[in-house]
């Protein structure tokens, strides 16, 4: 019998560190003399400062070193790649394996809040008003570096609560809302006014909010659109996509029924979210089933292992064919990538997780789209077509990591500051 | 089939089936204790300090020393001697000799004045022990008539051995303190009393840590604390420091030593007997792990013994001492500079920042490809480096360079680093 992780859904994956358990962590640290961790990190969270803080006793010096540089610290250690960002460069690597700089950086940030720390303050004068819409990553990163240098920041949020994807897109165990929560409370604290239940382009215009006397505008609105494929059955009873399914499981905190036999389509980390989501709530059998390899899967393996470890098979090279049911579900059949295998399976739910898109911006704005329908927008500056208007995060780089629309929404601000000291004369 | 060596000793005329005694202390207060310690293999005990004083004992008592995760790297403790009655002891004695006759029982005793000293050397002998030692150093006693003040002054250390030997036909061994700058001045004081052994060290007064809750030291009791006595892994190299001082003393050299300070492993236990000791005493570690490390202290020497051709344990007692010498007798004509594998490197820097920071500038960083290059002209063969190298064998000793004007000729080196 192997012993497999029987969770609730609303439980965490993986406990954390302790003051013991953090220092003989931060023990294993080599203190680098350039913390090549450091500069793994997208968004600047500088590790290698603040590993040794734990390690010399000041585990407020570390929370402090994270939250300045990334104001979503908290999320970012439950949600990293770190395997392939600061972890990847560390050195301890040649040694054995690399210092668990995710476990330290939460056990930091526990402390923080066990400690009610107040990091970050705003000036007391306040600069001209900022409007952002959407309140994922990047827009909260983008609000809170303009917030401390005293722009006064709203955010205009579609739907009941703030966070985007982090609060409606990943499952609990792996983040939970608490860890969300404390990290908006974060951004709150800064000034930043959050306006719900608007979705801009429908509710109200960006015409509108530069009428409310908004000088700039960053959207950061992520990648909302469902995918299905084209295939036979795809209208059927049960079929769903990813996002509606992470959504609904997440609304309902648990109280969601996700069907008896699920199937899972697709090879990234949101596979691995829905997977696990279905099993954790309490489904009976749980597939995963990827066109491709897992070693050319795009999910981290750290995912990918855990759901394995669930007890959830992940079925390689095969396609889907087509959904089978009359009005509702029964199954799905499956192509096999080498022309010769088939593959029938049953299900009462089928997911597709095979990558979002953006929603129909133009409705919202009027600058430059992709062929994605994403906007266009330089990565390094977030600017778009449009003056005055600025974008980062998944809307503009097509469904990337949290930390990587933490670092474009940092430099977003930047742009918009630079934008509202020269155009607006904004001191 | 395990190696298993004679690790027997002769001690101040006793057979001992190893050189492995409990020392003093809680590890060794009762009946039932030292029967499981003797069962786990231990060669003999030096029986928790008997008095006529009974301690009234404070709680809590112990404090710990931690860096980073390592916890116990010192321990302190605020316990005085037994706090059973002198008949209890008394009897656990008798018992224990008549129970376990092979195995070798010390009394340690401590008085205030020549009568209860005489009177508690005379108890203990009637009971059976093998042999006497004098407790001259525990720095937490309540009255300072006893403990470690008494072991700071010469006359009294000789008063009371004397007082001792007088009393008993058993060899006397004293316990000194380590809180002297020069501890031959008790021994010999304790050798002119009568006595036969010397035990070093007792423990080391200390403050471990400071409480911010209460703004005093550790432990707290009802918002105060006490100095009192420090042991563990953090005071071996002081109790090694004092060993060799008594060892190379011609006339304490005499007599025979028993190494105690901080012993964890058969490796420590080790370097007490090749700077002199014969016998080895343990007690901190036996409160952090338990009886059974005796078990590795037992295979470890065997193992030890066994590699280097030693039959027994007598062959090497002392073998390090002629080789530790005055530091003005040290070779001061070359440095072996520093050599960095290359292949070994796994570019942390740490080499580079301690030699800049804390040497002598005399590493070189290549930011780009993250690796550290030695400048042999300006390495002073310090050595940090290899210190502070994280990875195994990436740093070693590496070309001796003779100073100027100089005469080259052989040299020892250390080639193995673990």
């Amino acid at each position: 019998m192997s012993k497999v992780i029987q969770k609730k859904y609303t439980e965490e994956a993986y406990a954390g560190y302790d003051a013991r358990t953090a220092m003989e962590e931060a023990a294993r640290c080599l203190l680098c003399e350039d913390a090549p961790c450091s500069k793994g990190c997208p968004a600047g969270t500088d590790p290698g400062k603040f590993i040794r803080s734990i390690r010399f006793r000041n585990v407020k010096g570390a929370a402090e070193t994270i939250r300045e540089n990334n104001i979503l610290g908290g999320c970012c250690a439950r949600v990293c790649p770190y395997d392939h960002l600061c972890e990847e460069a560390c050195s301890r690597t040649s040694i054995d394996k690399p210092i668990h700089i995710g476990k330290l950086q939460r056990f930091a940030i526990e402390q923080e809040k066990a400690f009610d720390m107040k990091t970050l303050k705003a000036p007391a004068k306040a600069k001209a008003k900022v409007a952002c819409i959407g309140s994922g990553p990047a827009s909260l990163a983008c609000a809170a570096k303009l917030a401390r240098e005293g722009f006064k920041v709203t955010i205009f949020e579609e739907l009941d609560k703030a966070g985007g994807v982090l609060t409606y897109g990943i499952p609990q165990s792996r983040l939970p809302q608490s860890v969300v929560d404390h990290d908006i409370k974060m951004v709150k604290n800064l000034g930043v006014k959050f306006v719900f239940g608007t979705k801009v382009g429908k509710d109200i215009s960006i015409d509108d909010i530069k009428k409310l006397g908004f000088k700039a505008i960053f959207i950061g609105t992520g990648l909302w659109g469902s995918k299905k494929l084209d295939i036979k059955g795809k209208d059927l009873e049960g079929v769903t996509t990813a996002v509606e399914f992470l959504k609904n499981a997440r609304i309902a905190n648990g109280k969601f029924d996700p069907g008896k036999e699920v199937l899972v389509i697709g090879g990234g980390d949101v596979a691995m979210d829905c997977a696990a989501t279905a099993k954790l709530l309490g489904a009976e059998k749980v597939t995963i089933v990827y066109r491709r390899t897992i070693e050319e899967a795009p999910a981290n393996i750290n995912e990918i292992s855990y759901v394995q470890s669930m007890g959830i098979s992940i079925v390689q090279n095969f396609a889907p064919a087509e959904i089978l049911g009359d009005k509702k579900v029964t199954g799905m059949a499956f192509d096999g990538r080498d022309k010769f295998a088939g593959l029938k399976l049953k299900a009462d739910t089928v997911v597709f997780a095979i990558g979002q898109s953006a929603e129909d911006m133009s409705a919202v704005t009027s600058a430059k789209l992709s062929e994605k329908g994403t906007i266009v927008a330089n990565l390094e500056k977030g600017k778009t077509s449009a003056s005055g208007l600025f974008a980062a995060g998944d809307i503009v780089n097509g469904g990337k990591t949290v930390v990587e629309a933490v670092a474009q929404g940092k430099a977003a601000a930047d742009s918009i500051m630079t934008y509202l000291t020269k155009k607006e004369g904004v001191k | 089939m395990a190696v298993k060596k004679d690790l027997s000793i002769n001690y101040l005329g006793v057979k001992c089936e190893n050189p492995f005694f409990l020392s003093s202390s809680p590890v060794g207060s009762n009946y039932e204790m030292v029967k499981k310690a003797y069962e786990a293999g231990w060669g003999g005990v030096f029986y928790k300090t008997i008095g006529i004083f009974i301690a009234d004992e404070c709680s809590p008592r112990f404090d710990i020393v931690k860096k980073e995760g390592t916890p116990w790297l010192g321990f302190k403790n605020m316990e005085q001697i037994s706090d059973k009655a002198l008949d209890v002891n008394l009897e656990n004695i008798f018992k224990l000799k008549r129970d376990y006759p092979d195995k070798v029982m010390v009394a340690t005793i401590m008085g205030s004045s020549d009568e209860e000293w005489e009177t508690l050397a005379k108890l203990v002998t009637d009971a059976g022990a093998d042999l006497i030692e004098c407790n001259f150093s525990c720095p937490q006693m309540t009255c300072s008539t006893m403990g470690s003040d008494v072991g700071t002054n010469a006359e009294l250390v000789t008063q009371y051995s004397r007082a001792v030997s007088k009393a008993t036909h058993l060899p006397v061994i004293a316990k000194m303190t380590p809180n002297v700058t020069n501890m031959e001045v008790p021994a010999l004081a304790a050798i002119l009393g009568g006595a036969k052994g010397i035990s070093a060290i007792n423990t080391v007064k200390s403050i471990t840590n400071i409480d911010f809750e209460n703004m005093t030291a550790m432990p707290v009791v009802n918002g105060k604390s006490s100095i009192s006595g420090y042991s563990g892994a953090a005071i071996k190299p002081i109790a090694l420091r004092f060993i060799t001082n008594l060892a190379q003393h011609p006339e304490i050299s005499k007599v025979e030593l028993s190494g105690v300070g901080g012993i964890e492993t058969w490796r420590d236990a080790l370097e007490f007997i090749l700077l002199g000791a014969r016998n080895i005493q343990v007690t901190t570690a036996v409160m952090q792990y338990g009886y059974r490390i005796v078990e590795d202290m037992i295979s470890g020497m065997s193992h030890f013994m066994d590699e280097r051709g030693f039959k027994t344990i007598d062959e090497f007692v002392g073998l390090a001492l002629p080789n530790v010498i005055p530091a003005d007798d040290v070779d001061r004509d070359y440095k072996v500079v520093a050599a960095i594998n290359d292949k070994k490197c796994i570019g942390c820097g740490r080499c580079y920042v301690s030699c800049f920071d804390g040497a002598h500038q005399a590493i070189d960083w290549n930011e780009k490809k993250r690796r550290p290059k030695v400048d042999n002209d300006k390495c002073v063969g310090c050595h940090l480096c290899l210190n502070v190298c994280p990875v195994v064998d990436c740093i070693l000793p590496g070309e001796v360079i003779w100073k100027k004007d100089r005469k080259p000729h052989d040299v020892k080196l250390k080639k193995f680093y673990e």
